[in-house]
């Protein structure tokens, strides 16, 4: 079994929502995102997603387009992420997701990126670039290694949650509302109608992200699901701290397992 | 769901989740109006009495007398209301999107040419627009910001990356997402996720469907060589896509070269690209071995691109079309020698094209015809120009 879905049939036992945190990796360098991982795990994160920095980020707001302009002048690449994954990996068994756009994948050779994957100890990537439609791009390469493709669905997806969700493997990635990643003070989106159907699709816990900043909003979304997922309030953290920044995410990241 | 939009290996429809239905619903009212003799009849109208369409085809005598080579006929996009071909696809795209219901819509822009054609347009049908632009862009093509402030449109400067068409789309792209219930996204050129590359293209066919008849009529014959500049690759597309099928006519793309596409101050895309993934599409792009978009640099604004429409990608894998990189200095010289010889001042774009043009004429026969597609018009570019040559022509 895959740790991702592992680690989820261990917090249903134990009664427990889900954190998922993301870091961008190599901001403001791969030695501080490798302490940031094993911080954020001490302080009650159950997954981490690690963000591969791209030149482009289309689907990103401004403090992750910030943090990916950081880690690619401090000169990282997928190459020296995944060294990093692997030394990692050397101290932890949770799990560890890649979030990355399609051209990285599709340039490093599609083929050559999952079996590395593999090798080092990824469990699952998110490419938000890819939608459901162009899928083919990676899935066989991604379950011939064993790494799951966590699907994504957007309050706009409507009529196409139910194909997505019951597709969807390890976790579905429920975007809270339309627009790119951010803190965002408030929410438009009918959860109950957004999560009402993607229940009755899904066949996989499911877990919601974009725009969760604090600990209240994490513990009123993580009402709705199986886990919620924080980013950019943590890349601000880092932004602010640089280097310093690791007890800082801790505690933040403390607050909010201890919230939901 | 099933794989659409596909030229060979390139197109496709990469795209974030919450645009997809937006991307859906756009593609069933094209495939809906595209066809329907009331929506064309209404955009031939617009074509003809607001656009100024057919625009005109004119034998380059003197050019043709200089060069020795072939007869040259220019096709004058220059002439259309607007000054450039932008034109023929945002009056397309905006009849769509008021047949849709959209109120709101949004572009990106390199020189500002499809950001002045869609504020004119939004204008003409009373829109709400928004223009995204590189901030390098903004500075060296502030004439065409202005016009279109002027035109009523927002004009939204973009700092991020290198501040040039790229960054614009991506900015672009993030507003869409945004605000995906309301906005219509009018892209400008042949890219982007499906149904664009194909829409933008049948918009802009009527170049090459009158100059077909055009030609005819004065020539009694189809061109031997159509030549045209290729950023994302619109107007090129628009001159090359009724002659596709015609195994006589050499198709001849001019991409921007920079300082040379062996220097890392090129945009030239099918010279120094390979296969990537970007702004929706499968196709050719400038990048490194990680895949990280490459900086580009072009004189001109409007090719200054990392990447190239996917059915373009596919004319040159299949090799029925050729794509050569033209310099800064030689599409500054073709600026010059067009603007002397004939009186027409081109937009730097289309000088790429005639810099082209220069070249493969005097290699044709007498009794052959090479049509070079001026896709805009050049007052936007008399500063940059001037300052090139150092010349300061500032009050």
């Amino acid at each position: 079994m895959n740790r991702i879905e592992k680690c989820f049939d261990e917090l249903r036992r134990k009664n427990e929502k889900a954190l998922i945190t993301f870091v961008t990796a190599g901001d403001p360098d791969l030695e501080t995102t490798e302490k940031l991982v094993y911080k954020m795990f001490d302080s009650g994160a159950d997954i981490i997603e690690l963000g591969v920095p791209f030149s482009d980020p289309i689907a990103e707001g401004v403090t992750i387009q910030r943090a990916s302009l950081r880690s690619l002048n401090g000169g990282t690449n997928l190459t020296k992420i995944f060294e990093t994954v692997k030394r990692i990996r050397e101290k932890t068994d949770k799990p560890l997701i890649l979030m990355m756009y399609i051209n990285t994948i599709y340039v490093y050779g599609t083929e050559r990126f999952f079996a590395q994957c593999r090798e080092y100890g990824i469990d699952g990537v998110i490419v938000p670039d890819l939608p459901f439609e162009e899928r083919d791009e990676v899935i066989g390469e991604a379950e011939k290694n064993g790494i799951l493709q966590i699907n994504l669905v957007a309050p706009t997806s409507h009529d196409r949650i139910r194909e997505i969700a019951s597709a969807s493997r390890g976790f579905l990635y429920c975007v809270s509302s339309t627009g790119v990643t951010g803190t965002r003070s408030s929410f438009t989106t009918d959860f109950e109608e957004f999560f009402g159907t993607i229940k009755k699709y899904v066949r996989c816990p499911y877990a919601v992200g974009f725009g969760i900043s604090n600990p209240e909003q994490a513990k009123k979304m993580a009402g709705y699901c199986s886990g919620v997922i924080v980013g950019s309030a943590i890349v601000r953290i880092v932004a602010e701290n640089g280097r310093e920044s690791v007890d800082k995410v801790g505690e933040f990241v403390s607050s909010l397992k201890k919230a939901i | 769901m099933e794989k659409i939009g596909r030229y060979g290996e390139y197109g496709g429809q990469y795209v974030p989740e919450t645009v997809m239905n937006a991307v859906h619903e756009l593609e069933d009212a094209y495939k809906k109006y595209i066809d329907d003799p009331q929506f064309n009849a209404e955009l031939k109208e617009l074509y003809r009495d607001y656009a100024g369409r057919p625009s005109l085809l004119y034998y380059a005598e003197r050019m043709t007398k200089d060069l020795g080579g072939c007869k040259i006929y220019l096709k004058r996009e220059d002439l259309n209301h607007t000054g450039s071909h932008k034109i023929n696809n945002v009056l397309g795209q905006l009849l769509l999107a008021k047949k849709m219901g959209k109120k709101r819509i949004i572009a990106e822009t390199g020189a500002g040419q499809h950001g002045v054609a869609t504020a004119t347009v939004c204008a003409l049908m009373g829109l709400e627009c928004c223009v995204y632009m590189g901030s390098t862009d903004v500075e060296r093509q502030s004439l065409n910001v202005y016009r279109m402030r002027l035109l009523g449109s927002d004009v939204v400067s973009v700092e991020s990356g290198t501040g040039t068409l790229k960054d614009a789309i991506n900015e672009a792209m993030r507003d869409w997402a945004t605000n995906i219930e309301t906005t219509f996204y009018c892209i400008g050129s042949v890219m982007g996720p499906y149904p664009y590359p194909e829409m933008v293209r049948n918009f802009q066919k009527v170049i090459s469907e009158e100059i077909r008849s055009q030609l005819m009529e004065k020539e009694g014959k189809l061109p031997d060589c159509v030549v045209a500049c290729v950023g994302g690759g619109s107007n090129a597309m628009g001159a090359f896509y009724d002659f596709i099928r015609e195994d006589s006519v050499r198709l001849v793309g001019a991409e921007a070269g920079g300082l040379g596409a062996d220097t890392d101050k090129t945009a030239a895309t099918i010279a120094r690209g390979s296969t990537g993934i970007f702004h929706g599409m499968k196709s050719i792009f400038l990048q490194d071995e990680f895949g990280q978009i490459a900086p580009v640099y072009s004189i001109s604004a409007g090719l200054d691109y990392p990447g190239i429409g996917p059915e373009h990608a596919m004319l040159h894998s299949t090799h029925r079309a050729d794509y050569i990189s033209i310099t800064d200095e030689e599409a500054v010289c073709a600026f010059e020698y067009l603007s002397k010889t004939e009186g027409i001042i081109p937009a730097i774009e289309s000088a790429h094209a005639v810099a082209a043009a220069l070249k493969i004429a005097p290699t044709m026969d007498k009794d052959q015809i090479m049509v070079i597609n001026i896709s805009g018009r050049g007052d936007k570019d008399v500063y940059s120009i001037a300052r090139y040559r150092g010349n300061d022509v500032s009050n």
